[in-house]
């Protein structure tokens, strides 16, 4: 009886640990903020605000917070070419920085969900592995 | 009042000028005395480049691939190592032997995740150019640990008189265990024979514990480095934090004193410490405030331009030109902007012809010509 139940508790452990290791959003967030400082700052600076003309800006962008996918597909693959942010041209170059499906995910809450950014939708590791780079062409 | 207040704000401006430029302050030229043509097109980041003679050149992009250009066409060189893509970290700089000309050996700086710890970390190799192909690739060194961080992975390449091959590898994002400790890889220049093996006269070979190969350390992140034409001293510069790029001249065993001592701020704008100099440690010959995010230097000694004979120039990435500096004695009294609002300025090199070949991101290679 007493092994059943030692073997009823482990499966359940390792059951639910199965089923939660999706982080919360807002555990999401906080890894999220961490990919930032390494690997975005430098460019889109700590204040979202980027260089005008340069890097284009995260806060408040209508880029961003209108193409999720589109968003997604630069960081996992790498952007170039002409984009329009907030009626301002950039025809710059974001190099793949590299990042796996979870750490895109994260870094993506992270930026619809800071300096005022807001959005009601939570960026999963499986949607960003859904998208292809077929979608920046 | 009024007189008062002016008088404030004077006061305030001019200490503000202070604090803001260091002297002395970048000049943009008024009359412009040279051309520049697009001599390799289609790179976007390229990061290292050398010169096999005057029309064969090999160049590096940072996302994995080696060219190999002749007359302006491009072939990519098959048979590198595998590259380890992250943050700032890919293929990095290129450089030949000394004696290529006999042996057709480079050496090659790529971000490299060899080793246990899932990440990567910077490495040199050695390899044999076949035409376009690399043959008897080698790992003359890899740092350690590996780390998942995206920064700070140095890395350029330089050679002395003596037979020795110098390269950079950055704190990898960890300024408070690597660049002071002499055990830990990362925030170091280093110093190897041409065939990857620890010189005899090495600085740390009596520290049983120490990285053999550290020839100096309290590195942040070296991404420019040459020899300089006549002293044969190491020069090297670095991306400090905010307001704290340095040019350092290197010498064996020196500490150069990141993160204890640094004219820069966080980029959040906290402080990060309240020293700028200490007895044990090495002053920068130069820092730029503001920063200028250096990267690449070359001097000038050929008679192919008017003024610029024994200048020493620097590439910014952050203000997309390429900055000429005029030295006397032993300081720098002018500060140039050339090819202004060019792009991000990775790299500059002095081609075999005596011009001077710029590496501009998202355009490829620029060769500058006097008028
Ligand atoms: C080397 C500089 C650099 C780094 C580092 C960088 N970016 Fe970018 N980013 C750019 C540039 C340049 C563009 C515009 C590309 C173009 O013009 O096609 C851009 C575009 C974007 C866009 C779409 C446009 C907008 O402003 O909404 C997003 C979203 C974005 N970056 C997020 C990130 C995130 C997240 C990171 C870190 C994982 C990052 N970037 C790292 C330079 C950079």
């Amino acid at each position: 009886m007493k092994i059943i139940v030692l073997i009823y508790l482990l499966s359940l452990g390792i059951f639910s640990s199965l089923l939660f290791q999706n982080k919360t959003k807002k555990e999401s967030i906080k890894a999220g903020s961490e990919i930032y400082q390494d690997f975005c700052l430098q460019c889109h600076l700590s204040s979202g605000i980027g260089v005008f003309g340069v890097f284009p800006p995260l806060k408040a962008s209508d880029y961003l917070l209108e193409n999720t996918n589109l968003s997604i597909a630069g960081i996992k693959y790498g952007l170039r070419g002409k984009i329009i942010v907030n009626n301002e041209e950039y025809d710059g170059i974001m190099l793949r920085q590299g990042l796996d499906n979870e750490e895109v995910a994260d870094v993506m809450n992270y930026i619809l969900n800071e300096w005022g950014n807001k959005t009601s939708a939570f960026i999963t590791p499986n949607q960003v592995s859904k998208i292809s780079k077929s979608i920046l062409e | 009042m009024n007189y008062f207040l002016n008088f404030t704000c004077c006061v305030f401006f001019v200490t503000m000028g202070c604090a803001q430029e260091n002297y002395p302050a970048i000049e943009t030229p008024s009359a412009i005395n040279y051309s520049f043509e697009l001599v390799v097109d289609g790179i976007d980041i390229p990061w290292g480049m050398d010169f096999i003679n005057e029309s064969d050149l090999l160049v590096t992009e940072l996302s994995g691939t080696l060219y190999r250009v002749s007359d302006g066409i491009k072939k990519v060189v098959l048979g590198l190592p595998e590259v380890y893509l992250r943050g700032q970290g890919g293929l990095l700089d290129v450089a030949l032997h000394p004696e290529f000309k006999n042996n057709n050996l480079i050496y090659l700086t790529l971000a490299s995740s060899l080793g246990d710890n899932p990440g990567g970390n910077t490495s040199l190799y050695q390899a044999t150019l076949v035409g376009n192909n690399l043959e008897k690739v080698s790992l003359l060194y890899k740092a350690s640990p590996n780390t998942k961080k995206g920064q700070h992975f140095g890395s350029r390449i330089a050679f002395d008189e003596k037979g020795h091959i110098y390269f950079s590898v950055g704190d990898r994002g960890n300024r408070d265990q690597n660049p002071q400790d002499i055990s830990r890889d990362g925030g170091k220049v280093y110093r190897l024979n041409l065939d990857g093996s620890i010189p005899e006269d090495n600085p740390f070979l009596s520290s049983p514990k120490a990285k053999q190969a550290i020839f100096s350390y309290g590195h942040r992140n070296p991404q420019g480095m040459t020899v300089h034409p006549y002293t044969g001293v190491i020069w090297v510069n670095e991306h400090g934090p905010k307001g704290g790029d340095e040019i350092n001249k290197l010498e064996s065993g020196k500490n150069f004193g990141w993160p204890i001592i640094t004219y820069g701020i966080n980029y959040s704008g906290t402080p990060i410490t309240d020293k700028t100099s200490s007895p044990k440690m090495e002053q920068p010959f130069y820092y730029w405030v503001p920063s200028i995010a250096p990267s690449g230097m070359a001097f000038s000694t050929s008679d192919v331009y008017k003024d610029w004979k024994n200048n020493l120039f620097v590439g910014s990435l952050k203000f997309e030109y390429l900055e000429r500096l005029v030295i006397e004695g032993n300081k720098v009294v002018k500060r140039e902007k050339i090819l202004d609002k060019i792009g991000r300025v990775r790299n500059v090199k002095q081609g075999p012809d005596g011009y001077l070949y710029v590496g501009v991101e998202g355009k490829g290679i620029i060769k500058i010509m006097p008028l």
